[in-house]
């Protein structure tokens, strides 16, 4: 009850905005600016009419829904992986570091939506196209991260591990990736928003399903309240990702959080 | 040992890195293992890149850009800082905005622009909305993180000495925090040009690097056109991050925690 | 079991070089204890992580068992000053002292079994599912001492091991290192600069010079045991050891009477 009644102190704003939006826009009936009530129904209209059996879920939400974020996550995921190899190459090989590391600062500061034309050249209109966008549009800020962190690890943490005679394997997996894991989280999180960014400036360009084809489809039949709907479902799906992340970046790191409020 | 002297320098390292990518990508090409059809070779590509530098048209498409995103980061400091300001000192105003901001945020603003292609006639005002839109969130959240990081002592120590609130705010919460809004402010600008370059992209206009892009798309060399263009949009974002490091360096030198959030 | 001879070691080179050890002879027999003691910055760690193989020294050579030392010996551990930057924080504690285990061909069963045997002997039963940063200093460092004797070395270094600890606790390592000691029969060799805990901890007080490091001084300890932090420290020859190391630290010529032997 008290959580109940604390939560409600903290979210009382949200009401009051949303009634005073759905006032103001019913005064204004203004078409680009639909009410909520409306763009809730449209909302409701374009995914969850479908059949009791499938969960009242639309062929469009059960289609498009899906693909977005399965190649948001294959992206993000293939993003990682050779991020954090990389990274964690270049952190332990000061020459790999001298020689890459120019290259590395270049290529992060090319904004990544000049990658788009670059592979609608390469790969044609496809998954192929959006994954890549997204894969070298968000590995800068895990590899640099885990480099890092890998550079950064201390140096009584491996001379203990040699002094113990750890080899270079458990070396690598006990100690430098654990010591550098709250860098590469940190940089995880940043690619993470990243990705549903190009996840859906990719699917505005060239896809032929995912949310944000449905977007432009609204847009391009002039459903406003279709796209302020996609564009709310765009942000739940943000909020729950980043969500997610820090959940599970809780549990992985709870040694980190802990060790530094007590040193 | 003259060797070992060599591999010490770091920019010699960096050019060697570098002209070995070159070398790598036009032996590919050359040989023939990655047609130039489907990915141009190396020498033609850096040649384009030097020619766009003295393409009148490319160059006033650059100015363009750089002048919507120079408008829009400068609109976003006018109203971030201050709406930063407002909400940090001003905590229950803070925690009833909080939910709303924290829904607003994870829209990723590029999200944004089919709704604003139907909201905007004008391509120019459409661009630099959604730059100040998308730029105001690094700016407002460090300049909220920097409020809350002000050491509480030097605070009471100007109260104690019969300091009125304003002054203290002018006098210790707004140096004690510029450092973070200055780190805001170098993020957004990054975030800017990506806008800016996507909403040229997707939206078109009359000019700006995506229209180039989009115009040279036709073109039966777009590929050399598209990753010359990439690498002048490279320096662009670089020279503009290292001025931010430089003059963030050069201006809070006393400052020594770097924190930032995004 | 452990000779070092002519050892040098100078950082850098030119006009910058620092010369840290200026040719340390020095011979250690089986199952002694021996306490390096000598000014802050006079290179002691140098000394330290050459023996351990951490650090190839400029010239000079240590021998461990009659092989010179080239890589980290697999006979060997060591303690070090800092506990919370050598026990491995994303590690349980009983996880950390048998991380090393693994090198001596022990399967996951036994490795446990010798984490929590170790753990008991330095008196902490009961802490292994915890966290380093669970515990305090004193018992992290415990934990540092349960991980050397576990990996089981035939040579212990101690680099200013009680140094991070307040003095109750000090009291406590220092009598918890001679009771280990006991139990396994290893050879160790500790370092620091407090003159008290060299003279009673040592069987023998190894004095060096400042920077660079030489031997100024060898004294033999030769204390009624069981040593004790009230008794020992009031007995006549134990006073009077400590005031000949503190000369010798100091730089002062030591009284030709007490010469080392």
């Amino acid at each position: 009850m008290n959580r109940v009644l604390r939560a409600a102190g903290r979210l009382w704003a949200v009401p009051v905005v949303l009634v005073v939006w759905e006032l103001v826009t019913r005064a204004a009936e203004d078409l680009s600016f639909p009410p909520p009530t409306t763009i809730a129904a449209s909302m409701y209209e374009m995914w969850l009419t479908g059949p009791a059996e499938r969960l009242w879920l639309t062929e469009a939400a059960l289609e498009n829904i899906p693909a977005s974020v399965g190649r948001l996550l294959a992206g993000w995921l293939l993003a990682g992986v050779i991020g954090i190899a990389l990274g964690i190459a270049m952190g332990r090989l000061p020459l790999l570091f001298r020689f890459l590391d120019p290259l590395v600062q270049f290529a992060r500061a090319i904004p990544p939506p000049m990658l788009l034309p670059f592979f609608m050249a390469l790969f044609a209109i496809g998954p192929r196209m959006q994954i890549n966008v997204i894969v070298f549009g968000i590995i800068w800020p895990v590899l640099i991260n885990a480099g890092e962190g890998a550079r950064l690890v201390d140096r009584q943490h491996l001379d203990t591990a040699r002094v113990f005679g750890l080899s270079r394997g458990q070396r690598l997996f006990q100690i430098i990736l654990p010591s550098a894991m709250p860098k590469i989280f940190a940089g995880l999180r940043v690619s993470l928003s990243l990705a549903l960014i190009l996840m859906v400036i990719s699917e505005l360009v060239g896809s032929t399903d995912g949310i944000g084809f449905q977007l432009l489809d609204a847009q391009r039949s002039y459903d406003l309240p279709g796209v302020w709907g996609t564009i709310v479902v765009l942000g739940v799906l943000g909020y729950v990702l980043n969500s997610a992340f820090l959940a599970a970046e809780r549990r992985v790191l709870s040694w980190h959080r802990a060790a530094k409020q007590t040193t | 040992m003259i060797g070992r002297r060599l591999l010490d320098s770091k920019p010699l390292c960096g050019a060697l890195g570098a002209a070995g990518l070159f070398c790598v990508l036009e032996a590919t090409g050359r040989t023939g293992l990655i047609s130039p059809i489907v990915f141009p070779l190396a020498s033609t590509v850096l040649g384009r890149a030097v020619e766009l530098a003295t393409d009148a048209d490319f160059l006033l498409d650059v100015v363009s850009t750089l002048g919507a995103w120079a408008l829009g980061l400068l609109l976003t400091v006018v109203i971030a800082v201050p709406a930063g300001f407002v909400l940090g000192t001003l905590p229950r105003a803070e925690t009833a905005l909080r939910p709303i901001l924290e829904f607003l945020r994870p829209i990723p603003s590029l999200a944004l622009i089919p709704l604003a292609l139907a909201l905007f006639s004008d391509k120019f005002d459409m661009k630099i909305t959604l730059i100040v839109y998308a730029a105001t969130w690094p700016v407002l959240m460090n300049t909220l993180y920097g409020l809350k990081d002000v050491d509480p002592l030097a605070k009471e120590t100007l109260r104690s000495f019969g300091f009125g609130p304003l002054s203290v705010l002018w006098r210790v919460s707004l140096p004690s925090t510029a450092p973070f809004v200055a780190t805001g402010v170098r993020l957004a600008s990054a975030i800017a040009l990506i806008v800016a370059i996507s909403v040229e992209l997707l939206a078109g206009g009359s000019d700006g690097i995506g229209v180039f892009l989009i115009e040279v798309g036709g073109s039966p060399d777009a590929m050399v056109y598209i990753i010359a263009t990439a690498i002048w949009a490279g320096v662009i974002g670089l020279v503009s991050d290292s001025l931010f490091v430089l003059a963030e360096r050069r201006i809070f030198r006393w400052h020594t925690a770097r924190t930032e959030v995004v | 079991m452990l000779e070092i001879s002519n050892l040098t070691h100078t950082y850098g080179s030119g006009p910058s070089a620092h010369n840290a050890l200026g040719g340390i002879d020095l011979t250690v027999a089986e199952g002694e204890l021996v306490c390096i003691v000598g000014p802050s910055g006079c290179g002691k760690s140098t000394l330290l992580r050459s023996i351990a193989g951490l650090l190839r020294p400029t010239g000079g050579q240590v021998v461990l068992n009659g092989s010179p030392v080239e890589q980290t010996p697999d006979n060997l551990a060591v303690v070090f000053q800092d506990y919370s930057r050598s026990l491995f924080p994303w590690m349980s504690v009983a996880d950390n002292v048998s991380l090393p285990l693994r090198r001596k061909g022990m399967d996951k069963k036994q490795r446990k079994e010798a984490a929590l045997e170790a753990l008991e002997q330095v008196g902490l039963e009961g802490a292994g599912a915890k966290y380093p940063w669970q515990l305090s200093g004193g018992m992290q460092q415990r934990v540092s001492i349960a991980r050397a004797l576990a990996y089981r070395p035939a040579l212990l270094l101690m680099d200013e091991p009680f140094g991070s600890v307040d003095a109750q606790t000090r009291e406590e390592l220092e009598d918890l290192t001679l009771r280990v000691r006991g139990h396994h029969n290893m050879t160790i060799v500790l370092i620091t600069h407090d003159i008290d805990e060299s003279v009673y901890v040592g069987d023998r007080v190894v004095v060096l010079s400042k920077a660079p490091a030489g031997i100024v001084g060898d004294l033999r300890v030769d204390l009624p045991g069981p040593r004790d932090q009230i008794t020992t420290r009031e007995h006549p020859d134990f006073v009077h050891l400590r005031a000949e190391v503190g000369r010798l630290v100091r730089g002062m010529r030591s009284q030709p009477a007490s010469a080392s032997q």
